[in-house]
């Protein structure tokens, strides 16, 4: 037993370190290698499967978002949405809550936001209108979100299927009002179209600055409110760990559910400035799986409130890219846009690894200094 | 060193080992060597590079320079699983059992035998190993039904089972009882006489006195030497790991004028599953004075600091306040934060130290504020207090950390506790609640954590100690409560009781009214 058999092991190649005091420029300098490494991967993989020139396809890809203003203006107001929603999760899920209900939250938002719009449009003035819409959107989202959030903190029951089940009730729910709404005509249409009541007014030519001013505001506060206020310090403790958070005197199940209104609230204003400065109507695809896609955000951005904004603005970036492409080449089709961007995300989550980890060799002769025990 | 030694060729040898993280040096250009039939204990404080040394030799990290040499050939260990091929096996102080299989199907989880799995067969060499070395186990129990020595007896079994003759033991007594303790080094020396190669970490200096056969000390990265235990004592290594003279010698102030601080009555916990925690626990804390509980691990210790602290549901009794001008104040049914609203000034140093006392992602300066973040009238935190104390605290405990902005989590054992015990004892109490306050401490701060403690005793402060060391509680403590199965069985006059009467209420009830014949 004593005598196992003994095999000499070969030294392996190279082993992981955690870096520590990353420069700067050192950790861009990766990120920047990273996109120029998948261009030219991608430029073999568009070489190969279609035979198009890959510096055409990537310029088709870069007007996506910056071939003129409008382009612009509109990616920008995705970004708004996104970033809203990942605004919206990253409290819920810095207490460890994991919220999968931002969809469903945005959609009751959304709706609302409508149903203020069909009945009380022009019957009040324009001001007063956005109010009731601005609070009666934020009720309805942080209503969906504190239901879950109520049995979580009493029962324990878990978060995460019940608040993707809300989801569903709510895409539902809205295609019950729509379908009702619009009577026999094929959809419904956008709400007020002659009177524009509940519309944004135009700044600097559209309507969505004012979604993309609102979101400006919302990530100011909620990045002072989770690093800087008492509220932030309680649920990042009770994210930590529950024993700890009561040790401290923190009540938990207070501060699960007014984080998971507050989470819900959020996701009902990105319902009302869709609705108010997009799309001016409702559907059960207003949300756009936006609700979904926040998640990876926010957790991709580690919880900071930049790199959410920088991670909304790739997706949204590649998004517009991609659809440029597929309808600028016919060989293109949707399939291997997807590759291209699916390529592109990889290395550049993949250099992160490089920012965060390095690979050394193990020096082995290193002599003379002491540690001999004789 | 022994001339014995000279001619054999080491089992392990370790050659200039360097293992840094980030900029920390963990390990600089450290050697040693362990021979076959030998039990070596690897003595320094915290932080001083123990376990990473022991984690390059079982696979777990690598090391950045040095080498590593088995009977003489140099070999290469990327991983633990290349280790055990090696005969190297580590007992970590953490288990990592899985709670609802048996003893044998923990045992031989992860190994790769080929044809069928035969558990039969498994739990046969799992009795031989068990008779050759004297385990007692039933290897068909599951691990939750287990006592913690047991499951210790499971994990030391399953790097036998896998043919380990170099065996690293990771501070095997911290949990364990005195009984067990010397059950354990029974264990040990018969794993000598059979040949294997035997490291022990640990802080328990007496034990290493017993069972060692050499002492190997490393301080702040660096190996400093080895010594022959036979030769050597107590005072000369402690000296060898501080680095300089240290007095071994635990003060025991008088209490000057003690009073009735905390009275606990009748006190009774069952936990949800219907288990009696505490059984009728009555017991006065006085203000001046350091009370002792001593108790098998799990006796009650934790559901009784916790019900005072107000984190633990209780079934009846009461626990009652008594301020300086005589009124009193029920604790029971307040939470943590009533409680200080009551103005009661009652700080806890809870035995689990990063999932309950401490925020281990957090830095030491947002750990400070843990208990008073609510301070100031705005909706914001303010940061600046809790920094000046971080910096007090680090400064005034020698807390070793590169900066303020350190997670706690990525601090050693010793300097977590420090951070700890310092932020409890900034907020001037008038109760001080503790449990293990120096487990897995070294030497030095543990003597800095006794001395911390003498200071609030002087200061009118009503510490309640709750230890396992019965060494330091006879040395340390005014009173013991001994608790037993949840009771109280008799509270003991720390400076004229024994080690062993205490011991003996730890195991055996002494009221003849309670179920007759319930020793063990």
């Amino acid at each position: 037993m004593s005598n196992s058999t003994r095999t000499q092991v070969r030294e392996p190649f190279m082993h992981i370190t955690k870096r520590t005091d990353v420069k700067l420029w050192q950790s861009w300098g990766a990120r920047i290698i990273a996109i120029i490494l998948a261009l030219v991967v991608n430029g073999f993989f568009i070489d190969s499967v279609t035979g198009l020139n890959p510096v055409d396809v990537y310029k088709i890809m870069w007007t996506g978002t910056f071939e003129s203003t409008y382009n612009f203006m509109t990616t920008l107001r995705d970004v708004a949405m996104l970033l809203c929603i990942s605004l919206a999760l990253a409290p819920a899920f810095k207490m460890r809550f994991w919220n999968i209900g931002a969809e469903g939250q945005v959609l009751m938002g959304a709706l609302l936001s409508a149903v203020v719009m069909i009945y009380l449009g022009g019957k009040i003035p324009s001001s007063s209108l956005f109010i009731i819409m601005f609070i009666v959107s934020c009720a309805a989202g942080a209503l969906w979100a504190a239901i879950p959030a109520y049995f979580r903190a009493k029962w324990k029951t878990n978060e995460t299927l019940f608040t993707l089940m809300m989801n569903y009730v709510a895409i539902d729910i809205v295609d019950v009002c729509t379908n009702t709404w619009r009577g026999s005509k094929s959809s419904m249409g956008q709400i007020n179209a002659h009177t524009k009541a509940g519309w944004f007014p135009k700044v600097l030519g559209y309507r969505f600055t004012i979604s993309i001013l609102i979101v400006l505001a919302l990530a100011i506060i909620i990045e002072l409110y989770l690093n800087h206020s008492k509220h932030g310090y309680e649920l990042s403790v009770l994210g930590e760990s529950e024993d700890t958070a009561r040790y401290a005197g923190i009540n938990v199940q207070k501060v699960i559910v007014r984080t998971m209104l507050m989470s819900g609230a959020i996701c009902g204003i990105a319902g009302f400035i869709t609705v108010a400065g997009t799309d001016m109507t409702v559907s059960s695809a207003t949300a756009r799986g936006f609700g979904f896609t926040a998640i990876i955000v926010t957790w991709l951005a580690g919880l900071k409130t930049p790199y959410m904004f920088g991670m909304s603005f790739l997706l949204i970036f590649l998004e517009k890219g991609a659809s440029q492409i597929s309808s600028a080449y016919s060989s293109l089709n949707d399939y291997s846009t997807q590759v291209i961007t699916g390529i592109i995300l990889f290395f550049i989550l993949g250099s992160e690894f490089f920012v965060k980890y390095k690979l050394v060799r193990r020096k082995k002769e290193t002599a003379k200094k002491g540690g001999d025990s004789k | 060193m022994e001339s014995q030694n000279e001619k054999r060729v080491p089992a392990v040898s370790m050659r200039n080992i360097t293992k840094t993280f980030g900029s920390v040096v963990a390990n600089d250009h450290v050697g040693l060597d362990i021979y076959r039939g030998e039990i070596l204990a690897l003595l320094g404080e915290n932080g001083s590079g123990k376990t990473t040394l022991m984690n390059m030799l079982s696979g777990l990290y690598y090391p950045d320079e040095g080498q590593i040499f088995i009977d003489g050939s140099e070999v290469s260990i990327p991983n633990p699983r290349v280790a055990l091929g090696m005969g190297i096996g580590m007992v970590h102080q953490h288990f990592k059992l899985v709670d609802v299989l048996t003893a044998t199907e923990n045992i031989v989880l992860g190994l790769k035998d080929k044809g069928r799995l035969d558990l039969d067969a498994a739990a046969v060499k799992i009795r031989k190993i068990c008779t050759d070395y004297g385990f007692d186990i039933d290897p068909h129990r599951k691990i939750y039904d287990m006592s913690v020595s047991e499951k210790q007896t499971v994990e030391i079994i399953k790097v036998l089972y896998r043919g380990a003759d170099i065996l690293i033991l990771d501070e095997p007594t911290a949990v364990l009882t005195p009984q067990e303790t010397t059950r354990l080094f029974d264990i040990i020396r018969n794993m000598k006489s059979d040949g294997k190669a035997i490291i022990i970490i640990t802080h328990k200096l007496q034990e290493v006195m017993h069972v060692s056969d050499r002492v190997a000390v490393l301080r702040k990265g660096a190996y400093i030497g080895d010594l022959v235990t036979k030769n050597t004592s107590i005072q000369e290594m402690t000296d060898m790991m501080v680095g300089h003279k240290v007095n071994l010698n635990i003060d025991r102030p008088d209490p000057v004028s003690p009073s009735p601080r905390i009275v606990v009555k009748d006190l009774t916990v069952t936990d949800k599953d219907g288990l009696v925690k505490l059984d009728h626990v009555s017991f006065t804390a006085n203000s001046g004075e350091i009370l002792g509980i001593a108790g098998i691990s799990g006796s009650g210790q934790k559901e009784l600091l916790e019900a005072i602290a107000g984190l633990q549901t209780v079934d009846s009794g009461s626990i009652e306040y008594i301020e300086d001008n005589g009124s009193h104040d029920q604790l029971i049914g307040k939470d943590p934060l009533a409680i200080s609203n009551l103005g009661v000034s009652l700080s806890f140093v809870p035995e689990d130290r990063l999932g309950m006392g401490l925020v281990g992602n957090m830095d030491i300066t947002d750990n400070m504020m843990l208990r008073s973040f609510r301070n100031g009238k705005t909706v914001f935190t303010d940061r600046k207090a809790p920094r000046k104390l971080a910096g007090h605290v680090v400064k005034k405990l020698g807390v070793v950390t590169p900066d303020l902005s350190t997670p706690v989590r990525k601090l050693s054992g010793g300097n977590v506790q420090k951070i700890l015990v310092g932020r409890e004892i900034a907020s001037t109490p008038t109760v001080l609640l503790s449990a293990y306050a120096v487990r897995g401490l070294d030497i030095n701060s543990a003597y800095l954590i006794y001395d911390l403690m003498n200071q609030q005793k002087e200061a009118g402060v009503s510490i309640v100690y709750v230890g396992e060391d019965l060494d330091v509680l006879l040395a340390l403590c005014d009173r013991i409560v001994v608790l037993c199965g949840g009771s109280c069985n008799g509270i003991l006059d720390a400076r004229t009781t024994t080690k062993e009467e205490v011991g003996l209420r730890m195991t055996t009830k002494k009221e003849p009214a309670s179920v007759g014949g319930s020793d063990e």
